[in-house]
């Protein structure tokens, strides 16, 4: 009912179907090609820059070119829409992996027995023991490991690339010729310096060329292979057309777009390549795409070569290209912290023009369009609002939410850009950001931010109860901060846990910084670095710190379940004695069987985080300095700086079954809370509340949080609601909150509330003439509230 | 000062303009056989049955209903949702039961709303001396206002009090300028019938100020609250207007009234 259907044209709709019955394969073109290169150069004494542009371009060279029927934006990483490639000189899957990576129930990608006979027989034997993988864990520490299999942290670099990073508006100024242009001028440059590493430098800009002329390679392939098609077209009109593509492929990606449709075609042959150099996180980005391409749309329709249509029929060919390519398939604990078939390309719009205007413009109504009318998984889509941005942009926006596809998510480009300067970017680089992947703050086009991992702040507080040792695994592995039970103050207990967490932060440090450097040493990214300023200038790698800024990110997670946990404490144990520490820790101990009324006491008789009560949220702001103050300001590897995000993606359930029991009053292995959300159901006085709660912790000292609210679809029955939606969001970005997501529920979310009550505490329903929460309705009007549900978004 | 309260709740959005903080007062002199918050009728605080799940496992819990709160109290409540206030143009809903029936307490809340800058609307019955309603009207703008049923016999039958002084207090607050939105519970085979709503339509459009009717229609919600306090729920609970009957009500009120909202 939600998309729009009748808006496409037939060959959109074609395509766009295409993209959703495609079925997710793995492929293994590349990793054979890239095994075919490595063998090739097997003696030669080429450096690692020059090795990888090579790969590169051989890559590109001779992997199958994909045109589908009636596209008008072409390139694809795999052989086909879906068909998603593997990088096995960063991850190496073993046939066991494949099997599972097949048949697992969730997230699976099909392997065919060609593949497994490819791999058996050549790249398994190949690559064993000398992937990026195998490296960088025999030079981790026993310490880490201990933590890492514990589920204390998580590591994004241990299977995929670093990249969490954004095209800039230059990117759309600029062919890779130009590009090429500016590597010469500064190897002509380097020869003018007494730069002890000339040398390597020159290696890594000359590898940035090889790559930039890859690319415009890889383009004309392109070109060639549609003229081909286009010679035995029949259709006069798509014959007309193929020509027009191929031209297109021939100008860009070497030269500047000039028109709305090469820009498009430009930015994607731009972003299969950095999808295939390697399998960066969150793939890459367009970034702010309704400012990129304004110009060109308002150029071409004052010259009549646009129409509103046409442009629309580009950016809805432009998000079906997205769809069909899912992240890489993942494994482990990898799997389990982002368990998703996105890959987190997450389109802005809105937000502030360079000089700080309200940067909302015609393109960006028509880009919200798209969005509502594609529907698809990916791209993801944001809106950013400033104090700048005018109601009816949000507005629109929050009808599209209403619809329950949880896009777009709204973002305070006020607060990304104070975050930006407070972090030391100039006011332009600032204002020229955003959030990408799921809510991470960054300047696009000139800052590396790299996700290092997410961080169970709550697991801290289990080892700190259980004086550094792991009561599931009865495994001594952190510090011995004291036995509890003799603790006499909550402060203490405070202490205890503040030393704790410090040493595992610590021990997480030590280990980005090993990563870090063995992947600026053995992965450099020239097509990357060509990307991202000031890389060319600096001769330097984007990973190995040549962006103009470079920063870490650890993410914190679980905040909502360490407020109730410590404030259930500091209650029961310490003010009101109603529980000791020594009970409190058997029950623990006991998963709560024979513990009902203690249970009961500590889930309904303690404040919870998200209902803005200061005596609990006080715990949160604590928490949320001491782990800022852990992290903050500690330099990496390579002249950046570590900071701190919290978001959890899907890793707050897998930290959640690594842990036991809490005092909160969670069970063992149940879901801890996500991003800076209340835990699931504890937040009873509504949305005002949520958000004077969250806004409590500084979120301009963070690189983004996250906030997800629950309504039914009942609730956005009328514009007055919509406007009083609005006005929550405004009210959340005055107290500088970061990030909202409005998570409309359905009825099989209904049915599971019905199941589940003392999860869905927070759970608002329009009823009829008013609303009111899900738990407070009897059996037979939420039977009622769910069959109108079902009957409305059928 | 204070004053009966049986609950205050955030992010109210059917309560008047903008997001509101709704204040529900507990007591009230009228005793309307739908009454879908049966909770705030009485004049004390009482024990209401709650259910507190815990897995599989329901606890049933007696939770008083009816907390003595001081002028202070309230306020510090209200304050908290300033922000949202002013960014929604909203402000706090009196309700109740009746706010009318505690009026010094509730005139002690509109005066410190208004030193403030709070903007406030109370939600009543219209069951008040009218010396009351004259000293609350200095502090209030805005009024939600039950019509119920045209017909007194009827009124004093199904809410156990007269409409006369209900009918003459519209007529005070309009005379004094005051904003009022008409709310009209919609009950099965009590209120519904065309006889009634021709009835209140003929009291509605004596005054042209009115620019706003409320069509509530009814809903079976408060037949669980009954169950939990141990009372009889009297009316048919498991009756539902259809779509094209609310849309049949609201144009006949449209055809006097600019904003006709079924719902609030």
């Amino acid at each position: 009912m939600y998309s729009k259907l009748s808006n496409m044209t037939p060959r959109i709709l074609a395509l766009r179907e295409q993209s959703l019955n495609a079925v997710n394969i793995l492929s293994h073109e590349r990793a054979l090609l890239v095994t075919q290169f490595y063998k090739s150069i097997e003696g030669k004494d080429l450096s690692t820059p020059i090795q990888r542009a090579l790969a590169f371009a051989y890559i590109l060279e001779n992997k199958s070119i994909c045109i589908n029927d009636g596209e008008i934006i072409v390139g694809e990483r795999g052989p086909a829409p879906k068909a998603t490639p593997t990088y096995p000189e960063v991850c190496l899957h073993s046939l066991a992996d494949l099997e599972l990576i097949s048949s697992r129930p969730k997230v699976s990608y099909k392997v065919n027995d060609e593949t497994r006979r490819v791999y058996a027989e050549t790249i398994i034997p190949f690559w064993k023991g000398k992937t990026q993988r195998d490296i960088i864990f025999e030079n981790l520490s026993i310490g880490w490991k201990d933590a890492y299999d514990a589920g204390m942290f998580t590591e994004f670099l241990e299977q995929r690339a670093p990249g969490h990073t954004v095209a800039g508006k230059k990117v759309f100024r600029m062919g890779m010729n130009d590009y090429k242009l500016e590597i010469q001028r500064a190897i002509e440059n380097l020869k003018h310096q007494n730069d002890p590493s000339i040398s390597e430098k020159l290696e890594e800009l000359k590898a940035m060329k090889i790559a930039a002329n890859a690319l415009i390679a890889f383009a004309h392939r392109y070109a060639n292979e549609i003229e081909n098609i286009a010679q035995t077209e029949k259709n006069i009109n798509r014959q007309q057309e193929l020509f027009e593509i191929a031209r297109v492929c021939r100008k860009v990606p070497a030269n500047a777009p000039e028109t709305f449709h090469e820009t498009l075609q430009h930015y994607w042959f731009i972003h299969v390549g950095i999808i295939t150099e390697l399998n960066p996180w969150d793939s890459f980005n367009p970034g702010r795409l309704d400012q990129h391409l304004f110009p060109f749309y308002k150029q071409e329709l004052e010259l009549g070569t646009l129409t509103e249509e046409s442009a629309k029929e580009l950016l809805h060919a432009f998000w079906v290209k997205f769809n069909n390519h899912p992240a890489p398939p993942k494994m482990g604990v990898t799997a389990l912290e982002s368990n998703t078939y996105t890959d987190f390309a997450l389109i802005n719009v809105g937000g502030v023009n360079e000089d700080g205007s309200d940067a909302v413009n015609d393109l960006t109504y028509i880009i919200l369009d798209v969005i509502e009318e594609m529907r698809l998984l990916q791209p993801s889509s944001m809106v950013q609002v400033s104090k700048k941005n005018p109601d009816r942009f949000v507005r629109r926006a929050v009808r599209i939410a209403k619809t329950g596809f949880g896009q777009p998510s709204f973002f305070n480009t006020d607060a990304i850009i104070q975050q930006l300067l407070s972090q030391g970017k100039s006011i332009t680089d600032a204002r020229n950001g955003g959030a990408s992947g799921c809510v991470e703050t960054g300047a696009f086009g000139t800052e590396a931010y790299i996700l290092t991992g997410y961080f169970n702040l709550n697991k801290v507080l289990e080892l700190t109860l259980n004086n550094g040792s792991d009561p599931s695994t009865g495994k001594q592995f952190g510090l011995q901060t004291g036995n509890v039970s003799n603790f006499k103050t909550f402060n203490e207990l405070y202490a205890a846990f503040e030393k704790q967490l410090n040493y595992f932060i610590d021990i997480k440090i030590e280990g980005c910084k090993t990563i870090e450097k063995l992947w600026a040493a053995r992965m450099p990214v020239p097509l990357m670095s060509i990307l991202t300023d000031d890389c060319i200038a600096n001769a330097t790698d984007y990973n190995a710190g040549g962006a103009r800024y470079n920063t870490r990110y650890i993410q914190g997670v679980g905040l909502g379940s360490i407020t109730d946990n410590l404030t259930a404490i500091k209650q029961h144990v310490f003010e009101n004695k109603t529980v000791s520490m020594g009970t409190l820790l058997e029950a623990l101990r006991a998963n709560f069987e024979g513990f009902d009324s203690i249970r009961q006491q500590l889930v309904y008789e303690t404040p919870k985080w998200g209902n803005n009560n200061n005596a609990t949220d006080q715990h949160a702001v604590s928490v949320f300095n001491s782990f800022y103050n852990s992290v903050n300001g500690k330099p990496t590897a390579n002249g950046g700086v570590f900071r701190i995000n919290m978001l959890p993606t899907t890793c707050h359930v897998y930290f959640g079954s690594k842990i036991g029991a809490m005092p909160d009053g969670r069970l063992a292995k149940e879901p801890l809370s996500e991003g800076i959300s209340p835990v699931q159901g504890a937040d009873h006085k509504g949305p005002t509340m949520v958000i004077q709660s969250a806004a409590k912790i500084d979120h301009i000292k963070t690189g983004g949080t996250l906030l997800n609210m629950k309504f039914s679809p009942n609730f956005f029955k009328n514009d007055e609601s919509i406007d009083k939606l609005v006005s929550l969001i405004r009210s959340y970005f005055r107290m500088d909150g970061h990030h909202m997501q409005f998570n409309v529920v359905n009825a099989s979310t209904l049915r599971e509330a019905q199941k589940h009550p003392e999860k869905y505490r927070d759970l608002i329903v329009r009823v009829a003439g008013y609303s009111d929460y899900f738990n407070d309705l009897n059996d037979a009007l939420q039977n009622e509230i769910i069959r109108r549900t079902e009957h409305e978004s059928a | 000062m204070n004053g009966l309260v049986f609950d205050i709740r955030h992010f109210s959005v059917h309560d008047g303009p903008g997001i509101r903080t709704t204040v529900f007062f507990k007591g009230c002199p009228l005793k309307c056989t739908w009454c879908h918050n049966p909770e705030s009728q009485l004049c004390e605080a009482e024990t209401m049955e709650t259910t507190q799940p815990l897995g599989d496992n329901k606890l049933i819990v007696n939770k008083v209903v009816g907390n003595l709160m001081q002028v202070d109290e309230v306020m510090n409540e209200l304050k908290k949702d300033s922000l949202i206030f002013d960014e929604s143009k909203g402000g706090v809903t009196f309700s109740g039961g009746e706010p009318m029936a505690q009026p010094e307490f509730l005139l002690e809340l509109l005066k410190a709303c208004k030193k403030l800058e709070l903007h406030t609307a109370v939600d009543t019955s219209g069951f008040a001396t009218e010396s009351v309603i004259k000293r609350i009207t200095q502090y209030s703008p805005l009024f939600l206002y039950d019509l119920k049923l045209a017909n007194d016999k009827e009124h004093k039958h199904y809410t156990g009090v007269s409409n006369e002084l209900v009918l003459r207090n519209l007529a005070t607050l309009i005379e004094l300028g005051k904003e009022v939105f008409i709310r009209i519970p919609l009950i099965p085979s009590i209120t519904d019938s065309t006889e009634n709503l021709v009835g209140l339509r003929k009291i509605i459009v004596k005054y042209p100020s009115i620019k706003r009717v409320d069509i509530l229609p009814f809903h079976s919600i408060a037949k669980g609250k009954y169950e939990r306090l141990g009372r009889k729920f009297d009316v048919n609970a498991n009756f539902n207007y259809s779509n094209e009957r609310l849309a049949e009500i609201k144009a006949f009120f449209s055809e006097h009234v600019e904003n006709v909202l079924i719902g609030g």
